[in-house]
């Protein structure tokens, strides 16, 4: 077990080591850092001044390992466009996007795994071909046309909801959050629901459709001669089954909802790291850019490291690591 | 998507081929699913539609001269209170019609969504090619950068994709690339499913004795390989790609309408759909609907189709 | 007969729909077994023996469907049940081992809680009650260390180790019959003859009747009462082991006779049948076998022989009595 997640660790470093070269490599090669910093105005004597203070003579593995070194400590410059450190940005945004995609994540694997072995253990009813049809639907519905939608349901037409922003927030150390007023609840459903929605009709799909394949294992065939009752069968060895392949993509999807959140965000006009980074996109903020790949490139990571933990807790055959590799 | 045409009206003696897809078990499969005929018949009416809008489409959209304020905000199917001019889908603020906007948005969507699907299903078929048949440092490279970028979103990719483009492109001529921009963009990001498919069937093909034999007698094993594998690896593409059609789609609308990607001037669905949300709130609800609606069922009936014929090529995973 | 059989089939057929039409995978199978009695059922991969097991113990899958004949289980029929009551029977009364000990066990739960939840599904036993009586399985069948190994996984254990277990499983709640699927088919050669002794023991101390299934004639003559050869979803000939093997009435059971390498004859190779068996959808309308046979007759390619008195046995064929006086010339 711990030469695995020792692998898993450096696997994950390499993962950054590489996200973090493009991201070096966005600064060095698009756009003129010196000209964006300095402005068109400035003479020849100030961008050679400022090129050396930057470091940008030096050595490209030089300035590689100064990105890296200061990407660790969370500095990423000024943003180009806002004229602010890029870390100030991140931190007074984080709030927001965490909040949205944890209560997401959340609402998707609940639900998910909840329809999706419905749908499977009711193979033929007619209220699981109504779920795998909407999935079906809503795996071609575009995000944001479902923010659309909600917006104007649920505060066009019925005034329950606010459309845009985050409500009052309260703040807790340098942390804001919305979780603690009725206006900052509020403001939460619609963006959860939308960007839950697409992660979850994935998570319904997958689970339906591994629960499917499991049932079709020899041990299944077994506990039914065995005369299990089909309820144990399909409650306890199935789905128990169905959780290590589920829990490897469930976790995979969670990651990306911090991904996914740069529509729901634009869509509701939710002050998070989505919305900025698509400011920065639109204006080619190299700064800001970086960071946001960096930041997710770090999700990314720690959710697989969690998601690899996981496994020992889940597949018995796994605790034993080494057995296993001798027996197949 | 041979197996996705309709049924030919008529079978004449030249239309063998069609023949053999039709009493083929794919054919079979097409012909007993109500769901892929009726998605297979409204995304050809669909392409189409769009296709040869000019000729459906009561006015050119984008032409200036032809639009009449005047008519602004029509609502769909009632006479404009000035002219009594009236629109199927209503008019926007500029007295735009709606119809035709659809028409010309659909036909931009439709060659973004194609144009990166053909982009990225020959980049992953020729990386996969490569990483399969040279192995060692070549393969692990690339299957390990189709395995980094399979992990994060697609749209995440061709978002960053676009930034770095824009970065480099002079801001004047920004506004012409934007089309072969999305199109690199979002092929780019799409390209590592076709790739391990591919690489999965070459390593197979690779060990096989007729590569050993036309080694022996001199000829490229290579481009012999590629003969073999092609046919093989066209059933498991044809899925990613019209699965990935839709997808495409759905992309560019999304970047479309996160502002990144079609101008108004040249608009895609997505762009209506960015335009027509600001009237929302204004009780203008047709400027949207009607772009949204169309995206929706283009995209639902291209997925539907390459589901079933996931499923048709595939059958065990039913 | 005072006692019914323990199992009797009688006339069983067994169709697939599908896409080209229906297709029978069993015809007309009849047979018994009593108490105590082994009896071993054997022929080519596709001839339906599993088939046969499955549908006696209701576990056809669909678009399989049992379209004819009766399974009783001591009188009693069985075929027909309703799913609730058949599944009391699984387990309870009919105890079932597949081919792959590997994969017949559940990955992600203790061989104990397997045992366990068995032997609480048929009984009214507490916990403590079954996990006693579960380690007292595990010992029976010769588990080592049973009070410690019962909290393993199956990982954990080798493939004859845990075709113990499955045996194990199977008799946890004395059935009246183990269907065994080719129990030793995926084990190592080395075991395979100490998993069959085994289950040849228990079943013999508990009176369970057992209805081998394998495509081994050696295993067959060294455990079985009476021996039942299919052929083509048929049964060709059936009778007691020592007939069958010594005097096969079936140009087919003769056949496989020939395959079985035996060291007190002198044959200098064994025999081989050409040609194979005849796929569900083209089977011919006379004898399926007849395709194969040498020594078939214009009568087999136009007349369906059933099953006939045949010295001791029973064979399904219009030349009964002649192949054996001609095999043993």
């Amino acid at each position: 077990m711990f030469a695995y997640s020792i692998r898993s660790l450096a696997q994950g470093a390499l993962v950054l080591v590489a996200v973090a070269f493009i991201s070096f490599s966005m600064f060095r090669f698009v756009g003129d850092p010196v000209a964006n910093m300095l402005g068109q105005e400035a003479t020849l004597q100030d961008r050679q001044e400022l090129s050396e203070r930057l470091g940008l003579n030096d050595p490209w593995p030089v300035q590689f390992a100064r990105f890296i070194g200061n990407a660790v400590q969370g500095e990423f410059g000024v943003s180009y466009r806002q004229g602010r450190k890029v870390s100030d940005l991140i931190k007074e945004r984080l709030p927001a996007t965490v909040e949205l995609a944890v209560l997401s994540a959340l609402v998707a694997t609940v639900v998910g795994v909840l329809l999706g072995v419905y749908a499977a253990i009711n193979r033929t009813g007619f209220l699981s071909n109504a779920i795998m049809s909407i999935s079906l639907i809503g795996v071609s519905l575009p995000t944001f046309l479902i923010g659309i939608g909600l917006i104007y349901i649920f505060a066009v037409e019925l005034r329950w909801l606010p459309s845009f922003g985050r409500g009052e927030t309260v703040k807790i150390g340098w942390w804001s959050t919305g979780l603690l007023t009725e206006s900052g609840r509020k403001s939460l459903i619609m963006p959860v629901l939308t960007l839950a929605f697409f992660q979850l009709t994935l998570i319904m799909r997958l689970v339906r459709s591994e629960m499917l394949e499991v049932m079709r294992a020899e041990f299944i065939r077994f506990a039914r001669a065995r005369g299990i009752a089909e309820r144990t069968i399909e409650l306890k060895h199935a789905l128990r089954n169905t959780l290590v392949p589920v829990v490897t993509i469930a976790g995979l999807q969670l990651g990306s909802v911090i991904a996914f959140a740069i529509v729901t965000e634009t869509v509701f006009q939710w002050p998070g790291l989505g919305a900025l980074f698509v400011n920065a996109v639109q204006f080619a903020d190299v700064p800001v850019m970086a960071a946001y790949l960096m930041f997710v490139a770090a999700v990314f990571v720690i959710v697989n490291l969690i998601v690899d933990l996981l496994y020992f807790l889940l597949d018995p055959r796994l605790r034993s690591g080494q057995r296993v590799a001798k027996g197949h | 998507m041979a197996g996705a045409s309709p049924p030919p009206a008529t079978q004449n003696s030249d239309g063998s081929w069609l023949r053999r897809v039709w009493d083929s078990d794919i054919g079979w499969s097409f012909r007993h699913s109500p769901v892929a005929i009726v998605s297979a018949i409204v995304s050809i009416v669909m392409i189409l539609a769009a296709v040869l809008a000019p000729l459906f489409a009561p006015q050119d959209p984008f032409n200036p001269a032809v639009l009449n304020l005047m008519e602004g905000l029509t609502p769909p199917g009632t006479p404009n209170e000035f002219t009594q001019k009236s629109f199927v889908f209503g008019s926007d603020s500029q007295g735009r019609d709606m119809f035709s906007a659809v028409l010309y948005g659909t036909q931009v969507s439709l060659l973004v969504g194609a144009a990166s699907v053909l982009f990225s299903a020959v980049f992953g078929v020729l990386l996969g090619l490569m990483a399969g048949y040279i192995g060692g440092k070549t393969e692990s490279i690339i299957m390990r950068i189709a395995d980094i970028q399979l992990s994060f979103p697609a749209i995440l990719i061709a978002l960053l994709i676009f930034g770095v483009a824009r970065g480099l492109i002079p801001p004047g001529q920004q506004e012409d690339a934007t089309l072969i921009l999305l199109i690199l963009a979002i092929g780019l990001s799409n390209w590592a499913q076709y790739a391990r498919t591919v690489r999965g069937s070459t390593m197979v093909e690779k060990n096989k004795e007729y590569v050993q034999a036309a080694r022996v007698i001199g000829r490229s094993p290579f481009l012999i390989m590629v003969k073999h594998i092609l046919p093989n690896v066209m059933g498991p593409v044809t899925v990613i790609a019209t699965i990935n059609l839709a997808l495409a789609i759905i992309e560019e609308a999304t970047l479309s309408f996160l502002g990144v990607g079609m101008p108004p001037t040249q608009p895609s669905l997505g762009t209506l759909i960015r335009v027509g949300q600001q009237f929302l709130f204004s009780g203008e609800w047709w400027i949207l609907f009607f772009p949204a609606i169309t995206l929706v069922i283009l995209a639902l009936a291209i997925n539907l189709l390459g589901d079933w014929l996931r499923d048709a090529l595939n059958p065990r995973l039913r | 007969m005072a006692e019914p059989a323990v199992l009797e089939v009688k006339g069983l057929t067994l169709e697939f729909a599908t896409r080209h039409g229906t297709l029978r995978a069993l015809d007309d199978i009849s047979f018994s077994i009593r108490r105590g009695e082994v009896l071993g059922v054997v022929g080519e991969s596709g001839a339906g023996k599993s088939l046969t097991g499955s549908a006696i113990i209701g576990l056809v899958e669909r678009p399989g469907r049992i379209t004819g004949g009766e399974i009783r289980l001591k009188g009693e029929r069985i075929d027909n049940l309703p799913p609730d009551r058949m599944r009391a029977i699984r387990g309870r009364r009919i105890g079932m081992i597949f081919q792959d000990p590997l994969t017949s066990l559940n990955p992600v739960f203790r061989i104990g809680d397997q045992l366990i939840e068995t032997i609480q599904t048929h009984t009214g036993m507490g916990q403590a009650e079954a996990r006693q009586r579960a380690i007292a399985l595990l010992t029976e069948v010769g588990i080592p260390a049973p009070e410690n190994r019962i909290d393993a996984y199956p990982h954990e254990f080798s493939g004859g180790m845990r075709q113990r277990v499955v045996i194990a499983l199977a008799l946890s709640v004395e059935p009246d019959l183990v269907i065994a699927d080719e129990p030793t088919t995926a084990l190592d050669v080395s075991v395979q003859a100490q998993i069959i002794t085994l289950l040849k023991r228990l079943c013999r101390t508990r009176g369970t009747s057992v209805m081998l299934i394998t495509h081994d004639m050696g295993v067959i003559a060294e455990t079985a009462d009476r021996v039942a050869v299919m052929y083509a979803g048929r049964i060709v000939e059936i009778g007691p082991v020592k007939d069958v093997i010594k005097h096969p009435q079936h140009p087919y059971a003769s056949g496989l006779m020939g395959a079985i390498p035996a060291l007190d004859t002198r044959l200098n190779r064994l025999t081989q049948i050409s040609g194979s068996m005849p796929r569900l959808d083209a089977i011919p309308a006379g004898c399926a076998f007849a395709p194969r046979c040498t020594k078939a007759i214009d009568r087999c390619r136009s007349e369906r022989p059933d099953l006939m008195p045949a010295g001791a046995s029973e064979a399904a064929c219009w030349l009964v009595g002649k192949v054996s006086a001609e095999a043993s010339a």
